[in-house]
């Protein structure tokens, strides 16, 4: 049965294929009119380029959009992404500040690239929890409280980002702790770390719905929740794990994010980074209803918006016009991907088929 | 039952409600109109303290380490004093501005003073405050609205912030180059102001290459540097950039290219810690300051306009140009 489809149509209905023809698209563009745009060095020991700009900026993004793929896959939406990761952040950067309550930074502990409060990997682990705790409370209000993932997760999306003030004491706070910033700014092999820890959390997303029944759950809960019930499916559980999960991805985007610029703002940080994510996930061609998702497409949506982003930097597109390119950009995707323009090219390329069949 | 209860707290809620407010205008209102009577009546007419001032302050955010040190000021100075401050913070969006500055139009407060976040747009409230006879300071960035909407505008010249990071830029470069720019919030009258006196101070023999914005926020201007720094590799230069917070993105691009600190040079406006660090650094050549400890001269206007006196339409904050050979020195002595 299988093999009786055309091959082309097959790589046709592969998830990938869309959007790898969006970013392939972008690419070629920069081939043709900024040739340098592929340009690798090598400084310092460590790649450089655009590219590799590319990858170390969408690192956050990608790491959100695999959250967020688990949890539309279950039919569900998760606003809060960007408060989660300013809490995340926020919670790091107090517990490095070697400095209490609203005592001011002396310039003693701003010159001391070495002093903290907490070792390194408490941090870490602390960050990465307080994002997960927040993923959970999503997850309880959507799966226990029942409150429509809409609702439930525009709370944290509005009371995050208090938190995160909350946490830093309306302070912007700048890490002078140099282990810090090796998550946003340092390289192993020549490669940024940012990379790297995107490809571990890919792994570990990879296993448990892969190789472990999580990821049909997901799939069955997105497509009929009362039939998953019905067919012994804990549907709750399903979605806990969902929301959980995309907590956590923001919580190491917060890390990343946080370490960039080593200086954590609670009001801007990850500003926006829920819609994006989502617009990531819709690139990757999983359903805003919920059902068949694949978690490589959606980080691929996640290139794309940066590539794109960084494209017009390049051509130095005018700073009040950003935003309307954005805005050309979602409404390409739309439209290539609404059900209107799929006929439309299945029927250009199904009639291109069967003459090839006959000719054979 | 259910329903009951839910009508109850709603009610309950209502009349908290209707309690805070109105609490704050029965205290108010006599003052307000007190004043003018008393001061017709009594001979010595009443001379008003801190003590009797409610100062509304709705900041615009806290995007940058100048907005908490601007902030931090009005705060201290306000508890210093003994000065009722009401303040709100509108994370960078105008309309969470303008409805704080009703909230305060509503409460009756004496003296409103107002950061814009952007230029244009205020004169809808700025009419509701004078209709309300709460008079206007406007603080820090300006706005496009007529003269007569407001007492007062204090603040830095941003134009002149611009010529002067313009005339710096032309002593670094005095045999001409390319410099980038990487701007602040656009329509901001700090971006606007900035980029215009920077342009208008330039030498001919200096082109300006390319400009973008960073919106006045780190996370923003890194990615812009780095693809500048690409684009136009070799060519650059020099760089001129809205605010510290925003130099320091970009010093962390520089770095990430390969870029030794003096290879490029950095004009900086704000005079943060930050900043300064980056002169010690040898990664910024000149930081133009942008005086961010307006809460005590705001203040002192607020009394002056309480009391009938006259006060200037435009007041200048002091302010300088800072480099590197004393920045270690003067670090300690910075306030944000």
């Amino acid at each position: 049965m299988k093999n009786n489809t055309p091959l082309f149509k097959r790589v046709r209905e592969n998830r990938l294929f869309w959007p790898l023809v969006a970013l392939s698209l972008i690419f070629i563009f920069n081939a043709i009119f900024s040739p340098g745009f592929f340009k690798l060095g090598i400084l310092d020991g460590h790649l450089y380029g655009n590219l590799i700009d590319v990858f170390n900026n969408s690192a956050p993004l990608m790491l959100v959009a695999l959250g967020m793929t688990l949890v539309i896959a279950t039919g569900g939406v998760d606003l809060s992404v960007g408060a989660v990761i300013a809490i995340s952040a926020a919670m790091g950067a107090v517990l490095i500040n070697p400095v209490f309550g609203n005592e001011e930074i002396t310039n003693a502990v701003a010159a001391d690239p070495t002093l903290t409060n907490t070792p390194l990997w408490l941090v870490v682990v602390v960050t990465l929890v307080a994002g997960t705790l927040c993923g959970l409370w999503n997850g309880l209000l959507v799966s226990r409280a029942k409150i429509s993932p809409m609702v439930a997760t525009l709370i944290l999306m509005v009371a995050g980002r208090g938190i995160a003030q909350l946490i830093e004491r309306g302070q912007i706070m700048t890490v002078y702790y140099k282990p810090y910033h090796w998550f946003g700014n340092g390289f192993i092999l020549g490669l940024p770390v940012s990379i790297y820890i995107v490809a571990i959390v890919y792994a570990i997303a990879w296993v448990l719905v892969r190789k472990t029944s999580i990821g049909l759950f997901i799939e069955s809960v997105g497509l009929n929740a009362k039939s998953s019930y019905y067919s012994g499916i804990s549907e709750k559980n399903v979605k806990l794990f969902a929301y959980t999960f995309c907590g956590f991805c923001g919580a190491v985007a917060g890390l990343i994010l946080g370490s960039y610029i080593h200086a954590i703002d609670a009001n801007n940080i990850g500003l926006n980074y829920e819609l994006d994510a989502i617009f990531a996930v819709v690139i990757g061609g999983t359903l805003m209803s919920g059902g068949r998702f694949s978690l490589l497409a959606s980080m691929v949506g996640a290139l794309i918006i940066w590539t794109f982003t960084i494209t017009m930097y390049i051509f130095g597109v005018p700073a009040n016009a950003l935003l309307a390119g954005r805005a050309v950009l979602v409404l390409v995707v739309i439209l290539l991907y609404s059900d209107y323009a799929r006929r439309i090219l299945n029927r250009i390329f199904e009639r291109k088929g069967l003459q090839h069949d006959t000719a054979n | 039952m259910l329903k009951k209860l839910a009508f109850l707290i709603v009610l309950a809620s209502l009349l908290l409600a209707a309690c805070g407010t109105a609490a704050p205008a029965a205290t108010q209102a006599p003052a307000a109109t007190d004043a003018p009577a008393a001061a017709a009546t009594d001979a010595p007419a009443k001379v008003y303290t801190y003590a009797d001032m409610t100062l509304c302050y709705p900041q615009l955010g806290a995007e940058s380490d100048w907005r908490t040190a601007n902030t931090a000021s009005f705060k201290e100075t306000a508890e210093q004093l003994g000065v009722n401050l009401v303040f709100s913070d509108a994370q960078q969006k105008q309309e969470n501005q303008i409805s704080a500055m009703r909230t305060c139009i509503q409460q009756g407060v004496d003296v409103i003073a107002l950061p814009p976040v952007v230029e244009d747009g205020w004169d809808a409230v700025l009419q509701e405050a004078q209709d309300a006879e709460i008079p206007v300071i406007i603080v820090d960035r300006s706005v496009s609205a007529d003269k007569s909407m407001y007492v007062s505008h204090i603040g830095s010249d941003m134009v002149l912030e611009g010529r002067k990071a313009g005339e710096e830029m032309n002593k670094l470069l005095p045999n001409g180059g390319n410099v980038l720019e990487i701007s602040g919030t656009t329509g901001s009258g700090a971006a606007t102001g900035r980029a215009q006196g920077f342009r208008e101070t330039l030498n001919a023999n200096i082109t300006i290459l390319d400009s973008q914005t960073g919106n006045f926020n780190p996370t923003e201007a890194k990615p812009v540097a780095e693809a500048f720094l690409k684009k136009y590799a070799g060519e650059i230069d020099g760089f001129f950039i809205h605010n510290d917070g925003m130099a320091e993105a970009v010093v962390e691009a520089l770095k990430a290219a390969g870029v030794k600190p003096g290879e490029i040079k950095i004009v900086s406006v704000d005079g943060t810690r930050g900043g300064f660090q980056m002169m010690i650094d040898g990664w910024v050549q000149a930081d133009v300051e942008c005086n961010p400890l307006l809460g005590p001269q705001v203040m002192e206007m607020a009394l002056k306009l309480m009391n009938g006196e006259k006060i200037d339409a435009e007041v200048l904050t002091n302010e300088t140009v800072y480099y590197p050979d004393n920045a270690a020195e003067l670090l300690p002595t910075r306030k944000y």
